[in-house]
């Protein structure tokens, strides 16, 4: 059943291509890279990662110097970029602080902090892991929502989401019911993940983090580059101008399947998509692009293939920008949604950096170069462990 | 934002099943802390059942007793799971191999400490390909999860599973973030039909400046559980449904912000 769009009054998005929209689009139209070899210095693997540079200088101060870890640092930044705080700022003026929801995903939240914890323990044979440890304003999955309501004053309904690599993405449906069902008048969304040892190790461990940048639907695509990134947008159901940006529709599922491989037809992603499309009142060939999950691993990419070509045929536009970004884990499904809104509004289809050619076993129509092309309507994918799926339909109503 | 419970389930020491649990919760019979025997993770492949972890097998094991006590499948249930951390045994394992051992974890410890395992263990389980929402608040998690069921319920007009898990951490994570004991409960939530009104939750978040502080447990050791577990803030809720007379429950949510539950009288 068709859904009442909801509008996008802001959007912002920060990663190793840099702290807000511009740099981001710049750096999708010249193609330029975002992604370096090597991670951190207790990691030996072979990998590129997106880092975002500033995090170890921008010390979280004063009253907010509990939630200090590089997650929280990496949320501060995004909220900056693009006057952000300040539009959530007018919407809490308008609407009243409680009337203001926040629905915010990531996956590791600020894990780093305990991990370095844990090594002081075991390197210098510390009792335990320290005073200091301040795990539930750092580590803990609530801490990012704790940080983020205190730094924009917001006093309604807070929830992180934490379903892996679909998390940020759910944030938009999650936003929306509860705009529907009237518990806030506006809702801040997004996600933000950074990077630690446990993932890049956990990757490793899988097989699945690849020695080079990673490389979508190429023949020889070896895995993940892992980045860190932020992206937030405040979403509002009340209609003003009909050609604003907006959230159309939104599609959930599971695949039932397996914890980590996806399913092999990608029955799971095409039950999202679909129910995306229907949620917005659109057919498949009112989307002028999809933005794949596109991670690089050669069953992900096969198995959404799979479901694209279930739900597309072969007439639609895809790329996949986790070439420029890395996969920013639980932040990628609203850094990918936040990407998509920016191509509209810059007439841009992304290409798929790193990939020089199709593997002529998947059947994408993948746009390998990015191109200057007026887009309307956008599907933005994200799936996760656990076979946990999430389609968002993004554009001009 | 009114659903009505169609099924319970609860695991925690001392309370073993809802029927008897319910008994408990009335004041019926006294409460008496034993410790929790793991459930087997009924549904699972041989598998998936050795890497089945304390936290899946009490939220698969309270699922299912929501979803027999409501005489549903779960195949075609919307769900949502809330937890406050997860599970941080395997935090601890993964930073233990990366620190102590200087070795990649476990795959099998690393694809099982994302936040939602457990619901994917479940959705495996039941074969339910239906949308699954994990979430998380801190001491809030059961009042936010509850949020998330209810908004559902509402906004599709269907029926939700909720299951709300914390399970304690190993030692050295302990003294950061302490549970007394392991909790889990369940709650199959089926939006009230218009008219409808006995054994209905209504639900309303309430700021500041309607403070009021959380309703607790009569029994002591009852409280003690509450306050000891995140998952376990349900028990004030669960408790009026069994009791299934009028009842206004505040649960924790924010420290500026709860949810208010009203529960109109059953039977």
């Amino acid at each position: 059943m068709p859904i009442a769009p909801a509008r996008i009054r802001a959007a912002t998005v920060t990663t190793a291509l840099g702290q807000g929209r511009g740099p981001h689009v710049e750096a999708l139209a010249a193609m330029r890279p975002g992604l370096r070899p090597g991670a951190m210095d207790e990691v030996e693997v072979p990998c590129w990662v997106g880092v975002v540079d500033e995090l170890d200088e921008r010390p979280l101060l004063g009253t907010l110097a509990p939630f200090d870890c590089r997650n929280n640092r990496l949320a501060d930044m995004a909220l900056e970029a693009d006057g952000f705080a300040g539009r959530v700022r007018a919407a809490r003026e308008h609407w009243g602080a409680h009337r203001i929801g926040l629905f915010l995903g990531t996956s590791t939240s600020g894990i780093r902090h305990t991990e370095q914890c844990y090594r002081r323990h075991f390197e210098q044979h510390t009792p335990g892991l320290g005073k200091d440890l301040r795990f539930g304003t750092t580590h803990a999955y609530v801490s990012v929502a704790d940080f983020c309501r205190r730094r924009l004053g917001l006093r309604g309904p807070a929830v992180v989401i934490s379903t892996a690599c679909s998390s940020g993405a759910k944030t938009f449906a999650a936003a929306h019911r509860a705009l529907t069902a009237g518990l806030c008048e506006a809702a801040v969304v997004g996600g933000v993940d950074t990077l630690c040892a446990t993932t890049l190790m956990g990757f490793h461990a899988l097989g699945l983090l690849s020695p080079r940048p990673c490389a979508p639907w190429s023949p020889d695509r070896s895995g993940i580059s892992i980045g860190e990134g932020a992206a937030f947008a405040l979403l509002e159901l009340t209609p003003d101008s009909a050609d604003d940006l907006a959230l159309l529709g939104y599609g959930e599922s599971d695949d039932a399947h397996h914890i980590t491989a996806p399913h092999p037809d990608g029955a799971g992603a095409v039950q999202a998509m679909r129910s995306a499309l229907d949620t917005a009142g659109l057919t498949a060939d009112d989307i002028d692009y999809v933005n794949l999950h596109g991670t690089g691993t050669p069953a992900n990419d096969q198995s959404e293939d799979r479901a694209l070509s279930t739900v597309f045929g072969d007439r639609v536009a895809a790329s996949a920008t986790k070439g420029w970004t890395g996969h920013t884990l639980g932040a990628s499904g609203a850094v990918e949604a936040v990407l998509s809104l920016l191509c509209v509004e810059a007439g841009l289809v992304p290409g798929t950096l790193n990939t020089g050619a199709r593997d002529p076993a998947l059947s994408a129509p993948l746009v390998l170069r990015s191109e200057r092309r007026p887009l309307r309507r956008v599907l933005s994918n994200a799936f996760g462990f656990a076979g946990n799926n999430c389609a968002l339909v993004l554009g001009r109503a | 934002m009114r659903v009505r419970p169609l099924g319970l389930g609860i695991l925690a020491p001392g309370l073993t099943g809802w029927t008897e649990a319910a008994a408990v919760l009335r004041g019926e019979q006294t409460y008496r802390s034993e410790v929790l025997a793991p459930p087997p993770p009924v549904g699972l492949t041989p598998n998936e059942r050795r890497r089945a972890t304390l936290a899946t097998r009490l939220a698969l094991a309270t699922a299912g007793q929501a979803t027999a006590g409501a005489n549903l499948s779960g195949t075609g249930l919307l769900s949502v799971f809330a937890s406050s951390d997860g599970d941080m045994g395997l935090i601890d394992s993964m930073c233990r191999a990366t620190y102590e051992h200087h070795e990649p974890p476990s795959p099998t410890v690393f694809q099982n400490s994302v936040h939602n395992a457990v619901a994917g263990y479940w959705s495996i389980a039941e074969g339910c390909r239906e949308a699954s929402t994990s979430v998380a608040a801190g001491d809030g998690s059961f009042a936010a999860g509850l949020l998330e069921a209810v908004t559902q319920a509402g906004v599709n007009g269907r029926p939700v599973l909720l299951v709300a898990f914390d399970v304690p951490a190993p030692a050295l994570l302990h003294p950061h973030r302490s549970f007394s004991a392991p909790f889990a409960c369940a709650l199959l939530l089926a939006p009230a039909l218009p008219g409808e009104d006995r054994g209905v939750l209504t639900l309303a978040p309430a700021g500041a400046g309607e403070a009021a502080p959380d309703t607790t447990m009569t029994d002591p050791d009852l409280e003690a559980l509450r306050t000891g577990n995140p998952a376990a803030r349900a028990l004030p809720l669960l408790a009026a449904v069994a009791a299934e007379t009028a009842a206004r429950v505040h649960l924790p949510y924010w420290p500026d912000l709860h949810l208010a539950v009203d529960l109109e009288p059953g039977r």
